[in-house]
């Protein structure tokens, strides 16, 4: 149980983060506040792929593919049947979705249900692989939907992708979604579901041997992290007001992995860090892509000198951080003071150094 | 369709089939020794027909000297990739190493991206190539008919060295094996370092003769053939080398093939290896030609 003193801090924390909230989304100009709201989508994003990769130890890369699905479901829900008629100009829309016109919220719900649906379809036959074989096939799947979704013109409208998306995404919302993300997650994990499935990350034969059903976990995370990649994904479409399929290859996988890998595999507090810290540096970093006088020669504006750096930072993090920032573990309240004190204490001895904290793993809240 | 267009289509089939198998070898072989899938096998793959359009356009090499240099720079990077990305994780969890081969992709692909240029590069083809040959009323480019040639060539040279030579005696021990192979004096970081050399360079030839069949260069252009050829590798049973042939065929043939008989798919085209893999990997994990191993507890 939670202990008093945490039920109040958490209490607290919220308050002062919806006033924050409240506070940034009033003063922040247009453009960093775009990024603020992404940042919350990326948090949604690589908590769920932190479920599946991180949690149960399922190496999966068709996240993308999941995104994709919710991002055009909910854009085909909410779109008005004129603007659909304006996006599709080269073959008719079929007829089911031409006059369908949902609010936000429902065409969110629908977005994860369907991926999750979707999610729930290839886990079934995948799942049974393993590792590099695993990878490759969610791969594989992930770019087999993104395939699809460029030919089937009347449904997705093809290569073309929609635009005029109504721009519902705000603060509250992507924050909000990070939010309850981040509380389904904690519990999740501290479940009997989230334990077994840190048991079959750790140890596949010995969870087994505990009676644990492998196939229903894996499916189970499977499945749970394609909804919530559905809702970021049509977050997203709702936030950059237009959607094609190329927004959705392999590339799309690769941050989110990037930000999971930097925050720590397995580690909530990790993945919302990495979030934040990777949304913003990317933000940050195309100055590179700009012109650059280096004196002798000018650099032309390449857009592809931010993922240079970005590519090597994630090797870099690999190779000699790997645990990444956080490891396995959580941010509690009980390691915050743990911290406190053991600067205090370290303030008083002098020159004695201050050891690591080392914290257990998966605390409450 | 006629006798004469099925021909053509087969002639095209063969010479896609032949790359990917080109290609598919390096992946069998490295993951044979390391377990490991080298993403970044498509970019060398494209590094090398790069440095051929360089050294030809550039440095104004003749043809088969700027090939040659180009395989050996090509070789080159792929055995610094081994020691940049994979070699300090030799001994971490799979996971880890499979990052920083995604890692390791995407960093040589962006970095083409500014070196080269995100437009596409024309090949000159050389007209050794580029000669518009007619055999039984069938037109073919010279090279679509080299392409199997050189592939069997190069083949038989690698089929050689694994199997006749003692570095390639070592080759199979450490695949088999790492530890017992090291206590049998055999130095396994310079036999994987080898057998990088030895995949890079066949990259390399499939890269080069790709430019000249599709002469269009873009820095993006290793990354669907380096997943198709690493289904054909295991299509074919991975870690065989015959295996990545026989998958590299199928596959070439397969594409090639329902889009001459099924145009109303060839927006699909790119789906079909994905398509594949799965059915095999369901129906048959170890692939067409490997051999099933039970899991060790």
């Amino acid at each position: 149980m939670m202990k008093k003193r945490d039920l109040y801090l958490t209490l607290g924390a919220l308050l002062f983060g919806v006033l924050l909230l409240a506070l940034l989304d009033a003063r922040l100009p247009a453009y960093p506040k775009r990024i603020f709201i992404l940042a919350g989508i990326y948090v949604t994003l690589a908590l769920s792929l932190n479920l599946i990769n991180g949690f149960t130890g399922l190496f999966t890369l068709g996240h993308a593919g999941f995104m994709a699905v919710g991002a055009y479901t909910c854009a085909l829900l909410t779109m008005s049947p004129e603007l659909k008629e304006m996006n599709f100009f080269l073959e008719p829309i079929v007829p089911f979705l031409a006059n369908i016109q949902l609010p936000f919220l429902p065409a969110l719900i629908i977005a994860g249900i369907v991926a999750g649906i979707i999610g729930f379809l290839i886990a079934a036959p995948v799942l049974r692989l393993r590792d590099d074989y695993l990878a490759i096939a969610t791969l594989g799947f992930g770019e087999i939907i993104r395939i699809v979704f460029t030919n089937t013109q009347s449904l997705t409208n093809g290569a073309l992708g929609l635009k005029g998306l109504p721009r519902y995404t705000n603060v509250w919302w992507s924050w909000g979604l990070a939010a309850i993300t981040v509380f389904f997650m904690v519990n999740l994990i501290n479940s009997s579901y989230g334990k077994a499935f840190k048991a079959i990350r750790e140890d596949e034969v010995a969870a087994e041997a505990m009676g644990i059903s492998l196939f229903r976990h894996k499916v189970i995370s499977f499945t749970i992290g394609s909804v919530i990649a559905g809702i970021g994904g049509a977050m997203m479409g709702h936030l950059l007001g237009a959607i094609d399929p190329l927004m959705f290859r392999f590339l799309m996988t690769f941050n989110i992995l990037l930000i999971v890998v930097l925050g720590g595999i397995g580690s909530i507090t990790g993945s919302v860090i990495g979030a934040l810290i990777v949304t913003i540096t990317m933000e940050a970093l195309r100055v590179l892509d700009g012109n650059i006088d280096l004196g002798f020669m000018v650099i032309q504006g390449k857009p592809g000198m931010r993922m240079v750096i970005f590519s090597a930072l994630l090797m870099a993090v690999v190779i000699f951080y790997q645990k990444g920032l956080m490891g396995h573990n959580e941010f509690t309240w009980d390691n915050l003071f743990g911290l406190a004190k053991k600067a205090a204490r370290a303030l008083k001895t002098r020159g004695k150094p201050a050891g690591t904290s080392d914290s257990g793993e998966g605390g409450g809240q | 369709m006629t006798m004469q267009l099925f021909f053509q289509h087969l002639a095209n089939g063969l010479s896609l089939g032949s790359l990917y198998a080109l290609i598919a070898i390096g992946y069998t072989m490295v993951y044979g020794i390391l377990r490991l899938i080298n993403f970044a096998h498509g970019e060398i793959f494209m590094i090398g027909a790069y440095m051929a359009f360089y050294l030809m356009s550039l440095f104004f090499l003749p043809w088969f000297a700027a090939f040659v240099v180009a395989l050996g720079i090509t070789c080159l990077l792929g055995v610094g990739v081994e020691r940049v990305a994979y070699r300090p994780l030799r001994d971490h969890p799979r996971i880890s190493v499979m990052i920083s081969a995604i890692g390791a992709s995407f960093f040589i692909q962006n970095l083409a991206i500014v070196l080269f240029g995100g437009r596409p590069k024309t090949m000159s083809v050389p007209p050794v190539f580029g000669r518009v040959m007619t055999i039984g009323g069938i037109k073919i480019v010279s090279i679509t008919f080299l392409i199997p040639v050189i592939t069997f060539i190069a083949l038989a040279v690698l089929l050689f060295i694994v199997n006749k030579t003692k570095t390639g005696m070592a080759m199979r021990a450490v695949s088999t094996d790492h530890e017992t192979a090291r206590l049998m004096a055999i130095d396994v970081d310079k036999i994987i370092s080898i057998t990088f050399a030895i995949g890079s360079t066949l990259a390399a030839i499939g890269g080069i003769m790709w430019g000249l069949k599709y002469p269009q260069l873009l820095p993006v252009m290793g990354l669907v053939p380096g997943l198709k050829c690493f289904i054909a590798a295991v299509v074919g049973g991975i870690g065989n080398i015959k295996g990545a042939v026989l998958g590299g065929f199928l596959l070439g043939l397969m594409e090639i093939m329902i889009i001459a008989f099924l145009p109303a798919l060839s927006g699909y085209r790119d789906a079909f290896a994905f398509i594949l893999l799965i059915v095999i990997l369901l129906v048959r994990p170890s692939g067409l030609l490997g051999t099933a191993k039970g899991e060790k507890v």
